[in-house]
């Protein structure tokens, strides 16, 4: 299986995973501070900022586009409990 | 002897706060547990209030939705439905959202604000009971005219739901902050110059509700302390219109840490708790002690779960960096005064601590396993694999557990790994 790094910034960790991870099946295994409410794309608890490698995520759903609207977020954010790891990418907490 | 309070309990009228500002809630002296994790020794308020601006009227915040009868009372005689040109909402939880069905049943034309973050809940709230309302979401600072008087909404997440914020009132001074400054303590006399003495549910409350988010206490507390306050209005309790900013304070008190801890700002702190029955895990704790004291710059303690209670401990763990937890492996699970104190955690944020687990067993030991899912699960970092010793440690065992112990406290001091550590996703 293909393989990507997910670095998080805020503890300046990186982990190696395969292809098609969720971001928050990492993030807390590892204690990034990416914090989580619902876990199913409807809160925007989750919101987090793509520094590097903001393409090698999975396109959002209409579901994540539209909370990621509701809660104004930047061009680069993203909610963890949604997206999938495609490529390599440096992540931190919004 | 003073007048007797109007009885709230059984009245239904509106109580004035100011010209044209009104307590329209419901009281709920019956009430003793409130989301199953709080006690209510004496019931609870949902406070409700009513502004008149010279351009309209503004409700702001509900009440349970069972107490929606007494509330609608109270603010029909102050206002006609068809007067409310908006309705607030501070938070969404049901205790303050359950009478909004029904009064933007009543009351159709007024427009609903909530803050920005609360706008999923709104439909996840509301969705058996009527199609999606119609809302304006609000971000810090926005500001609303009722004509000559003034809402101006501070954005405060998290305090206790993504969605909290406060609403101020500009010319009465007033701030309606919602569950932040509330306690659950009923009382007909209402205000906190003449209800009993609620300090302890006032502390209780910020304790269960308020305590694991004292980060966004701090950032909110940033935004309301520099505002004209002579109203405190919450969700909850008492009313705090004599001297209110003594209740900000109390906030930023309960929000700091207390006793200050002997170390330098450098300095981390390792927390080693441990049962024993036959001694073993107590000489493994003995040794990981010793290995962790030797690393430079961490303060290590030592407790026997035995001789202690759980809240302090729990106060203990709150500061610290790290914790270890000791416990033998009996019937195949760990003993009850770790999980104990493992479940009174909820109260405190931990999501930046190292954890770590160890124990004795006989012949099998689960018991480290499931204190570091636990551990996993109250989302603490678990760097080492937990530390098992069947039975009687040998000398060779408690050399480990000695490099166990500097193992940990190393991590937090940053020698090995942390910096730009790279890790296997399997070894998680
Ligand atoms: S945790 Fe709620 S949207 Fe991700
Ligand atoms: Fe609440
Ligand atoms: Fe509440």
């Amino acid at each position: 299986m293909p393989k990507a790094k997910v670095t998080f910034k805020d503890i300046d960790t990186t982990v190696n995973v395969p292809a098609g991870t969720r971001v928050i099946e990492v993030s807390e295994k590892v204690g990034s501070g990416i914090i989580y409410g619902c876990r199913e794309g409807d809160c925007g608890t989750c919101m987090m900022e793509v520094l590097e490698g903001w393409n090698n995520l999975t396109e959002p759903s209409v579901l994540e586009e539209k909370v990621l609207k509701e809660n104004m977020a930047g061009r680069h954010h993203r909610l963890a409990c949604q997206c999938q790891v495609l490529g390599d990418l440096t992540v931190k907490p919004a | 002897m003073s007048a007797v309070a109007k009885d709230l309990t059984h009245s239904r009228e509106a109580v004035e706060l100011r010209p044209n500002l009104y307590w329209i809630g419901a009281m709920d002296p019956h009430l003793r547990s409130f989301d199953i994790i709080l006690k209510t020794a004496n019931g609870t308020t949902y406070n409700s209030y009513l502004v008149r601006g010279s351009e309209g009227v503004a409700v702001i915040d509900t009440v349970k939705e069972s107490f929606q009868q007494e509330f609608f009372s109270r603010l029909e005689g102050v206002a006609d439905y068809a007067e409310i040109r908006y309705i607030v909402l501070n938070h969404l939880e049901p205790d303050h959202s359950g009478a909004l069905p029904e009064l933007m049943r009543r009351a159709p034309q007024a427009q609903l604000y909530i803050s920005v973050r609360a706008t999923s809940m709104l439909k996840a709230l509301l969705k058996p009971k009527q199609g999606a309302f119609d809302y304006t979401p609000v971000r810090d600072g926005d500001q609303l005219s009722l004509g000559d008087r003034t809402l101006r909404f501070l954005h405060t997440p998290f305090l206790h739901w993504p969605d909290t914020q406060c609403t101020y009132l500009v010319e009465e001074k007033a701030l309606f902050s919602g569950d932040v400054f509330g306690c659950h303590y009923c009382d007909n006399r209402l205000f906190n110059d003449k209800v009993g003495d609620f300090r302890f549910s006032f502390d209780y409350y910020y304790a269960h509700i308020m305590r694991p988010f004292k980060k966004y206490v701090l950032a909110a507390l940033k935004q309301i302390e520099p505002l004209p306050l002579t109203l405190v209005a919450p969700a909850h309790g008492p009313i705090l219109r004599d001297r209110p900013r003594r209740y900000v304070a109390r906030y930023r008190e309960l929000s700091s840490p207390g006793f200050m801890a002997e170390m330098t700002e450098q300095e981390r702190s390792l927390i080693i708790f441990y049962m024993s029955a036959y001694g073993s895990t107590a000489r493994m704790a003995q040794a990981i002690y010793g290995g962790a004291d030797e690393v430079d710059g961490v303060r290590v303690s030592l407790y026997d779960l035995e001789g202690g209670e759980v809240g302090p401990f729990v106060d203990l763990i709150e500061q610290a960096d790290a914790i270890a937890f000791g416990s033998p492996t009996i019937n195949g699970d760990a003993v009850k005064p770790i999980w104990d104190l493992l479940s009174s955690l909820a109260v405190i944020n931990l999501s930046d601590k190292v954890g770590a687990a160890f124990g004795s067993y006989g012949w099998s030991g689960e018991a480290i396993r499931m204190i570091e899912d636990r551990l996993r699960g109250l989302k603490m970092r678990v760097p080492e694999g937990g530390m098992r010793v069947k039975l009687i440690p040998t000398e060779e065992e408690l050399a480990e557990c000695r490099e166990f112990g500097r193992r940990i406290a190393g991590a937090l001091v940053g020698e090995g790994e942390s910096k730009g550590k790279v890790i296997e996703f399997e070894d998680l």
